[in-house]
Formats: structure tokens, sequence, C-alpha cells
């Protein structure tokens, strides 16, 4: 039976082409693999090699000639004792390429994409408290979770023989040994990439960075590797991985060692991002970070490393990531922040009592999944919101959050939401600017009055 | 082509006086090869037709040296490597159909048609995929290494990087990090003399590539990556000496594709003398067909048998690969995250 030969489209782009050459004549034999003619695309000049064997029987479109339409037959292939004239016979029609259904439209995603499933806060914890530090708390949720599960194991810098750049690891390199607290090279996107690909396996790597700036050498395998593998693999691979350190400002050192990560890997499907400020939630939630089959990434903050805070006396004491929680409650003006500026919020929220306005703290403890449903019952209730972080404003998370509190609750809204954030500027050195520069309690007070038209 | 440098280890010592090869292997090779070359044939085909859309980088040429390597590895040992990864697939035995029905898009493809050519995984076969960005697989493969370690079992992770990913500056820090640990990984150069559009020469400050690692007093040879028998000899001193607990070795393939970097490339940047030069001196199916024939007196008749089944196994793969249906709509939204 002849084998017609096809236009070939030889471009991701290319719907027709000029054949500008036949390389074969008729009556040749054809060998796969020999280029059988030259084709003209939209992007260049490509030989086009014979995937049959035959004799080329008659060609269809004589060169020259332009505007040949993909998959158009080109010419006739004879095969085995056939004669040259036999009326070709269409060798299995090429199914037309299938024309993509156009998704839902995005716009409508978070239809499906709410399929999120709604996530219980952890229970009141009525038990006995302990005193610790954030630090602490940090260390005894790896330690625990270290007890518990030989696959989990720990890598970054200066985590094991210096018990931490920050002194979270304090202590893990003498209890764990050096198998799972490992002191790794400065090598951040080589030893992310190694991560990954141990998490790939089913260990379950917690990666130090010494601050998430440094991070900015590895995000490719954060996001290419670690977020879109699950995806790109049909759910075969997973990768049960951990990146923590201390994200945002510190204090003076400059731009390049001061940046909030918070909206970079929040914007990425595939990562959870978590940002704690309590000691109590940042032990629950790191926990439940090591315990989550998904890369998540765990955003500390150096300035509240060394506060410290309540924290339930319980070593199964775990906070589910996704779930906001009403830090104080009020009825005026919601406050939304996350990380250090929880604290600012509070502070906000008690000089905004002094000024007869009630305040309403959220700590998001999440930043993805968002838990939208906390943000909005909120709002519905104040009709006001305010929200705070040390990045940059653009594209920020309060940029998300004011977006989703106008697609949902828009009615309930008496004014504009205002984003109190990080001047739109590099972090600078001296004192007086980097002040200038960061979100103060003064600047939420200011928004909350604002909005409540004080 | 010659090995440059034998490993300094007992491991090599002890595989100095390997086992022959037997005509039964080496008709395996033959068969392996001639299946990812027919495959090849068969996806260009299918892009020609429209039917495989985006980035598509055959492995037409280079058969030689997965299917050499993938001889000598061992149950239990892991494959990644970068986006032109068909062939890595078939010789790890995946099977043709699911490799080529995710080429084509659908719901029966290996990444249930969310991945594509360059994004395709198997965790039964060991397969790490199909990366798309140049040299990311050399860290993570270098962490399945340390995860083999970690675990206390002797599987050695075979990593697979082209000529132009070792000028990224990942492949250097894996390279420390699997040295300073002592991970059993092999890294085997693929190259091909093109990264893209740019020769070796216009792109590396020294051309033997397997010396790039020499500084972390990584093991390495230059193999002729067109001969299967000599990469299969070669893989086998490196996996012993990697399995042995030695750490990690690098082999230098020397080898060639026929076709472009992708389908779209029109490959101005060579000869066709050049190509046309290796594909009638040096094929590596041609070898050894030819070392068949006229050395081991295998039969034409029996080549020809292996020659029909290959054809059948790639038109049913084919076939499947359009008559399956695409991923329902309902799969856009699956897999982004596992259910905790």
């Amino acid at each position: 039976m002849s084998i017609e030969i096809l236009m070939p489209a030889l471009s991701p782009t290319m719907t027709e082409g000029k054949i500008s050459k036949w390389l074969k004549a008729v009556g040749d034999t054809i060998k796969s693999g020999d280029v059988i003619a030259e084709i003209e695309t939209d992007k260049a000049t490509m030989e086009v090699e014979a995937v049959d064997e035959g004799v080329l029987g008659s060609i269809l479109v004589p060169e020259g000639t332009e505007n040949v339409a993909v998959n158009a037959p080109i010419a006739v292939l004879l095969q085995d004792g056939e004669a040259a004239g036999t009326a070709p016979t269409h060798h299995a029609a090429p199914a037309a390429a299938p024309v993509p259904t156009p998704a839902a439209t995005p716009a409508s995603a978070p239809a499906a994409a709410a399929a999120v499933p709604v996530v219980e806060a952890e229970p009141e914890w009525t038990g006995p408290m302990l005193k610790q530090t954030v630090r602490e708390a940090l260390r005894d949720a790896m330690a625990e979770e270290m007890r518990r599960d030989d696959n989990v194991y720990l890598q970054g810098e200066e985590v094991a023989q210096y018990n931490g750049a920050y002194k979270i690891s304090q202590g893990l390199l003498d209890e764990f040994g050096d198998r799972r607290v490992i002191d790794t090279p400065i090598t951040e996107i080589g030893f992310t990439g190694l991560a990954v690909g141990a998490a790939f396996t089913g260990l379950r790597p917690i990666v130090e960075f010494m601050t998430f700036n440094f991070a900015m050498q590895a995000i490719d395998h954060i996001i290419n590797s670690a977020a879109k593998t699950l995806y790109m693999s049909g759910g075969q691979l997973g990768c049960p991985i951990v990146f923590r350190g201390p994200n945002g400002v510190a204090s003076r050192v400059g731009a390049q060692h001061s940046q909030c990560y918070a909206s970079w890997y929040a914007h990425c499907p595939g990562l959870k991002v978590v940002a704690p400020y309590f000691a109590s939630d940042a032990k629950g939630l790191l926990k439940a970070s090591i315990r989550d089959p998904n890369p998540v990434i765990f955003l500390e903050h150096e300035l509240v490393y060394g506060q410290t805070h309540d924290v339930p006396d319980n070593p199964d004491w775990i906070v589910p990531i996704g779930k906001a929680r009403v830090a104080r409650v009020g009825s005026q003006v919601t406050l939304i922040a996350f990380s250090r500026g929880v604290q600012f919020a509070l502070e906000a929220a008690e000089a905004l009592a002094g000024e007869g306005i009630s305040a309403e703290v959220i700590d998001l403890r999440t930043i993805r999944p968002l838990d939208v449903e906390t943000i909005l019952t909120s709002v519905r209730k104040t009709n006001r919101a305010v929200t705070i972080e040390e990045g940059w404003a653009f594209a920020g998370i309060g940029a998300e959050i004011a977006a989703t509190v106008m697609e949902k609750a828009f009615d309930w809204l008496d004014a504009p939401v205002i984003r109190v954030a990080g001047a739109d500027v590099p972090l600078p050195y001296a004192a007086n600017l980097e002040a200038l520069a960061l979100p103060h309690v003064a600047d939420i007070v200011a928004a909350a009055k604002t909005v409540c038209y004080r | 082509m010659v090995v440059k440098r034998k490993p300094k280890t007992a491991a090599a010592a002890a595989s100095a006086a390997p086992e022959p090869i037997s005509n039964d292997q080496e008709i395996a090779f033959y068969r392996d090869m001639l299946l990812i070359r027919r495959f090849e044939e068969k996806a260009g085909q299918l892009y020609g037709m429209g039917l495989i859309g985006g980035f598509c980088h055959l492995y037409i040429g280079q058969e030689a040296v997965v299917v050499g390597m993938q001889s000598a590895a061992g149950k239990g040992d892991s494959v990644i490597t970068s986006y032109r990864d068909h062939g890595h697939m078939l010789v790890c035995g995946m099977d043709p159909k699911g490799v080529m029905a995710e080429l084509t898009g659908r719901a029966t493809g290996y990444s249930r048609g969310k991945g594509g050519s360059m994004h395709m995984f198997s965790r039964e076969a060991n397969f790490y995929g199909g990366h798309g960005i140049v040299g990311a697989q050399v860290p993570l493969g270098t962490g399945i290494a340390f995860a083999n370690k970690y675990r206390g079992t002797d599987r050695v992770s075979l990593v697979y990087l082209g000529d132009g990913a070792v000028n990224q500056g990942q492949v250097y820090e894996s390279f420390n990090m699997a040295a300073l640990w002592k991970l059993p990984v092999i890294y085997v150069i693929e190259n091909n003399k093109y990264g893209m559009g740019t020769s070796v020469e216009r792109a590396s400050a020294s051309h033997d590539l397997y010396v790039r690692a020499a500084p972390y007093g990584i093991p390495g040879c230059q193999v002729d990556g067109m001969d299967v028998l000599a990469v299969h000899k070669v893989a086998r001193e490196a996996i012993a000496h990697v399995r042995s607990g030695a750490g990690p070795y690098v082999i230098e393939a020397q080898t060639y594709r026929y076709r472009g970097h992708s389908m779209s490339d029109p490959a101005k940047y060579r000869t066709k003398e050049e190509v046309a030069q290796m594909r009638q001196e040096h094929d590596p199916i041609d070898l050894v067909r030819r070392r068949l024939i006229e050395t081991l007196e295998v039969t034409e008749d029996v080549l020809k048998q292996i020659d029909r089944e290959i054809k059948e196994i790639v038109t049913e793969a084919a076939e499947f690969a359009q008559s399956s249906p695409e991923p329902d709509p309902a799969e856009l939204w699956t897999d982004v995250l596992i259910e905790a």
C-alpha cells in the first residue's frame, strides 16, 4: 500500500510553508532518514527526512510552491512491488491535530480551585503552657519530628557544628549526629537541588537558608523542580520538603539582606507558604510543614527569634496549615498581618482602642493557601480592612487580599482597603532612612483611622 | 576513541578482566538502539503531522550512550536526565505507548498529558525525569544519590547531562558535594558537540569535558559514545567503582545528534558533510549490525525479524498515542498539591 508523505510542521507555530526544493526524484529509492526535500517555514529553511521507506512514486506539490498547508499530501511513496501510478491510498489518514478545548476562563478557576478542603483550626489548648522563645520552639519542632521519622533530616549552612547561624538548630547535631544534621558548603542552588532530589525519593529534608535572601540563588529548584514536578508527573513524584529560614528585614544589614519574599512564593501553585509570628504557631506549623507531603516555604523572622511566648507543653501540638487566627477580636476595622507584622498590628489595635476604635487583628499564619473565609468573615463584620506587610506593596500580599476582599465582599466594604507596606525602594542602611522605609505601628494606626473616616 | 584515564580504585582493578560480551547481549544492544531510533523517527513524523506540540528533542544518533550505560546498571539504580529524554525512558523499560501518548498530550501518557516531551517520570522504572532547565537534573540526581546513601542502599544514581549543561554553575556545586560526601552517582556527559547552535569549541574554555570534575578528585574518562560496546565497558567499570562506595565518577561520551537541537532547529551551524560523515562512518546501529553479521555470524534474517518487531512496537505506540483521549478537563486542577 502506498504511503502519502505529508507536509510536516517543523516548528511549534508553523501552519504552512514553502517547498523550496525536492532533493529526491520520482523513481528514487528512499530510506528512512534520507533527506527528501527542503521546506521554508515561518522561521527557517529546514530539511525533511523520510520516515518510511520505499520508492518515490510521485511528487504532488512541485518545488517553489508556497503556502502549502501542514498535513497536505506532498508526495507518494510506493511500497515493495508497487508500480508508479497506483492510486495513493490513504495511510491512516492523520487525525486532525487535537484542537485544545479552551480552558474554562481562568477567572472562573477559583470555583474549581476553591475545592481546597476547609481547614479545621487546631483545638483551643487548655493544658499547661511553657514559656519559650520562637527560636526554641522551632528547634523543638524539628527535634520532635526527627525523633518521630528517620526520613526527616536537616541540612544547611552552619546548621550542625556551629549550631545554626541564628542558633535555631542548637543541640540537634548532638542528638541526631552528622547523618541527619548536615553542614553544607555555601552552595545554595546545589544543595537545594540535592534536597529536592532526595525528597523525590521520599526523604523529608528540612532545608535551612541562612536567610531567604540567599534562596534567590536556589529559586529555580524551589519553583521549577519542587513546586511543579508533582503536576508535570501526573501526580507520581511528590516533594515533601520544608524550606525555612529568616525572611524580611533584620537590622541595619542593607538591601541585599533585607527583603520579604512572601509574595514571591505565594504567587506559585504547588507551594505552601507559612509565616507565623507566635512561638506556639512557629512550633505547631513547622511540625505540620515537616509532615506535609508538599513543598512548604516556612518564613521566619530574625527580629522575632528572641521573643518569648506561651507554647503548649505537648509534643503532639500541631497547627494546621491554611488556617488564620483572630489574634484580637474587634468590631470596627480589620487589621490583616503576618509574621512580625502581627506584633505591630496588635500594638496598633491597642493604641486604637485608646482612641475609641475597636480593631480586629487577623494573624494569617499561612499565606498560601490563604484563609479567605476568616478574612471575609471579619470584613463582613467590620466593613473595613488594613493590610500590613514589610515587603513592597506592588503585587504584594496586601494587593492580593485587597483584590480578594473587593471580589468577594465588595458590598460589605465601607472604605477602600489600605495597604501598609514597605517603601518602594531597596532597603537603605542609614538608621533614619531604614526607619522611614519600614511600616510602623503609627502607620497602621493612621491607616485604620483613615478607613474609619476619623 | 580510548579511555584516557583509568580509575585508580580496587573496584576498577577488579573489573579489569570483565566477562566477555555475549552474542545475545550484542543483539540486545542492537534491539534497544533500534527501538530508540525508530521511536524517535516516528515521534518526528507525528510532530510533523501536528500531533506532537511544543518542543521535541530527538535522541537520534546518540543511542549507544544510554543503551551502553544502562546495560551495565542494576535493579534499583535510577536515571535522571535533561529534556532529550525519550531514549532514556525506553531503555529504563518504560512502555513506548505511554511515552508516545505523553508526547501527543493524551490521558494515557506517563504524566497523564500534563508534562509532555520534556517532563516525564516513572517511579516504577526509577526514572526521575525529564527536566527542562539545562543542568537542573544534576543536583537533583546528586540528591537521589544522597538519599541512597542516607538509606544505606548500594543503589547508583545515573545522571545524564549534555555538553551545554557543563557550563552551568550548579554542575560544579554538585561535583563538589558528591565528592565531599562520596555520593554514589555517575555523571554521564553526553557530548554531542553542540549546545543548541553553539559548538563546544565556542562555549567551553577546555574541550575535554570529563576533566571538569578532576579538580574535585572525581575520576573520569572519555569514551566513544558511538560505540555501544565501548560505552558498556566503561559503564561497568564506573558502576562497580561507585557501587563499592568509592564516590562519584564522570564519563564523557563523545556522541553526535543527527537532528537539530529540537524539531524547529534547521541546524545551520554545522555542515551537511559533517552530519553525513557521522551517519555514514560512525552510526552506532550500523556499527553493531555490521559486527553482528561480519564477526559474530548472526544472520540477516535474525536482524530483519528484530527490525519487524521494533516496527510493530513503534506503530502500535503511535496508534495508541493517536487514539487515546485527551485528558479530562477536570485534570487541569489535579496534582497541584497532594492532599495531606
